[in-house]
C-alpha cells in the first residue's frame, strides 16, 4: 500500500473546506479503502467537531511531530467506518509549531499503511498553506461560486502551479441551481471557462450539510441525501473512475419525480 | 416588466476575467496603458500606424495569457497593387 496525499485547499475561508475534507476522506473511506484525515489547520482545528470526534482527542499533529507520543496514539479511529482515522490539529499552538518538512516526513510515515492521506488546509497562503501543500500528490481547490471565493481560488491555483503540485482539481460548492437557471449565479461551466482548471464535483447548497455538522456526522453517511451521492461521486472521480455528473437540478420532491416519469427518465 | 436586463452571473463573470488577468500578469489598466504608448511610439518609427485603431489586450488562454495586439498599418497610396 503507497498512500496518496490529498491536499484539499481554497485560498478563502468559509467556503466549505473542511467539509470538503471530512467528506471526501469518508467517501473514500466508504469504498473500502483506508484513510487518514489530516487536519492541518493548528491553532483553529475543526476537522475533529465535523467528523464528531472532538471527544476522544489525546494527542494531536503537534504532539507527533515534537515526539511526545507515538504516531498511532495520535490517530483517532471513527468507528462508523472500518479504515478510517482522524489526527486532529493542536488547538494551542500556531502554524509555525510544524513546517513542510515535518509533514513530508509524516507523509512518509503513513504511506506504507494507507491508501489515502486527506489534509485539510488552512485558508490563507502563509505557513499553513505551504505546510498543507509539501507532501501532496494531488490538490483539490474548493470555491463558491461567488467573485471573491473565485478570484481567491484563481491565486492559489497559480501558487500550485508554481509549487509544480499542479495541476489542481476543483469542487464548485454551494451552488444553488435555480439561481443558476435563473442566470444570477456562476454555473460550474462560467468557473471552469475563468479557473480552467479540471471540475471533479458540483455540489448543491444543501441545509443537510449544517444539520450533520451539528450532529458531528459527516453528511455522506445519509445515504439518501443528493450531496451524499455527489460526495462519493467525488471520491469515484479521485479514485480515477470516469463518474457522470449528477444531475443536481432535478427535484427531490413530488413534482420533480412527476416531472422525471413523464419524461420517462430514472433519477440517477 | 421586461425580463431583458443584464443577468448578474454574466457580469461577475466578465468582471472576474478581467480582474484575473491583471490577477495573474501583475499588469495594471496603468501598465497596459503605457504599454500601449510605447509600443505605438517604437513602432511608429518603423512604419506608419493609424494610432486610433490600435487594440491592445490581455486574453486568457487557459491557465496562460497572452498579449494581444492589433495594429492596422495605414495605406501609402503609392505601394498600392
Amino acid at each position: 500500500m503507497t498512500a496518496e496525499v490529498i491536499t484539499i485547499t481554497s485560498g478563502k475561508g468559509g467556503v466549505g473546506k473542511t467539509t470538503c475534507a471530512a467528506n471526501i476522506g469518508a467517501a473514500l473511506a466508504l469504498t473500502g479503502d483506508k484513510v487518514v484525515c489530516i487536519d492541518g489547520d493548528i491553532g483553529l482545528r475543526n476537522l475533529d467537531v465535523v467528523l464528531g470526534l472532538e471527544n476522544r482527542i489525546v494527542y494531536d499533529l503537534v504532539d507527533v511531530v515534537e515526539g511526545r507520543c507515538r504516531l498511532r496514539q495520535a490517530m483517532i479511529k471513527d468507528k462508523r467506518i472500518p479504515e478510517f482515522y482522524l489526527i486532529p490539529a493542536a488547538q494551542t499552538r500556531d502554524k509555525t509549531a510544524v513546517s513542510p518538512n515535518d509533514m513530508v516526513e509524516l507523509c512518509d510515515r503513513l504511506r506504507p499503511d494507507f491508501d489515502w492521506v486527506v489534509i485539510d488546509c488552512p485558508a490563507g497562503i502563509e505557513r499553513g498553506f505551504r505546510n498543507a501543500m509539501a507532501p501532496a500528490d494531488q490538490v483539490v481547490v474548493v470555491t463558491n461560486p461567488e467573485i471573491s471565493a473565485v478570484r481567491d481560488a484563481d491565486r492559489i491555483i497559480g501558487l500550485i502551479e508554481a509549487e509544480e503540485k499542479g495541476p489542481a482539481k476543483l469542487i464548485l460548492n454551494r451552488v444553488n441551481f435555480d439561481m443558476v437557471k435563473r442566470g444570477d449565479m456562476l454555473s460550474g461551466d462560467d468557473v471552469v471557462d475563468l479557473l480552467a482548471i479540471e471540475l471533479i464535483g458540483v455540489l448543491p447548497d444543501d441545509e443537510q450539510v449544517l444539520v450533520s455538522s451539528n450532529q458531528g456526522i459527516p453528511v455522506v453517511f445519509n445515504e439518501k441525501s443528493k450531496i451524499s451521492k455527489a460526495f462519493r461521486n467525488i471520491a469515484g472521480r479521485i479514485k480515477g473512475e470516469e463518474v457522470p455528473f449528477l444531475n443536481l437540478e432535478e427535484r427531490n420532491d413530488l413534482l420533480g419525480a412527476l416531472g422525471r416519469i413523464f419524461r420517462g427518465s430514472n433519477a440517477k | 416588466m421586461f425580463r431583458k436586463k443584464t443577468l448578474s452571473a454574466s457580469s461577475a463573470k466578465d468582471r472576474l476575467q478581467f480582474v484575473l488577468v491583471h490577477d495573474r500578469t501583475n499588469l495594471s489598466h496603468q501598465d497596459l496603458n503605457n504599454l500601449k504608448n510605447d509600443l505605438i511610439e517604437v513602432l511608429s518609427r518603423y512604419v506608419p500606424i493609424d494610432r486610433k485603431a490600435i487594440n491592445i489586450s490581455v486574453e486568457q488562454d487557459g491557465r496562460h495569457q497572452r498579449l494581444l495586439a492589433d495594429i492596422p498599418m495605414k495605406t501609402i497610396s503609392n505601394r498600392r497593387r
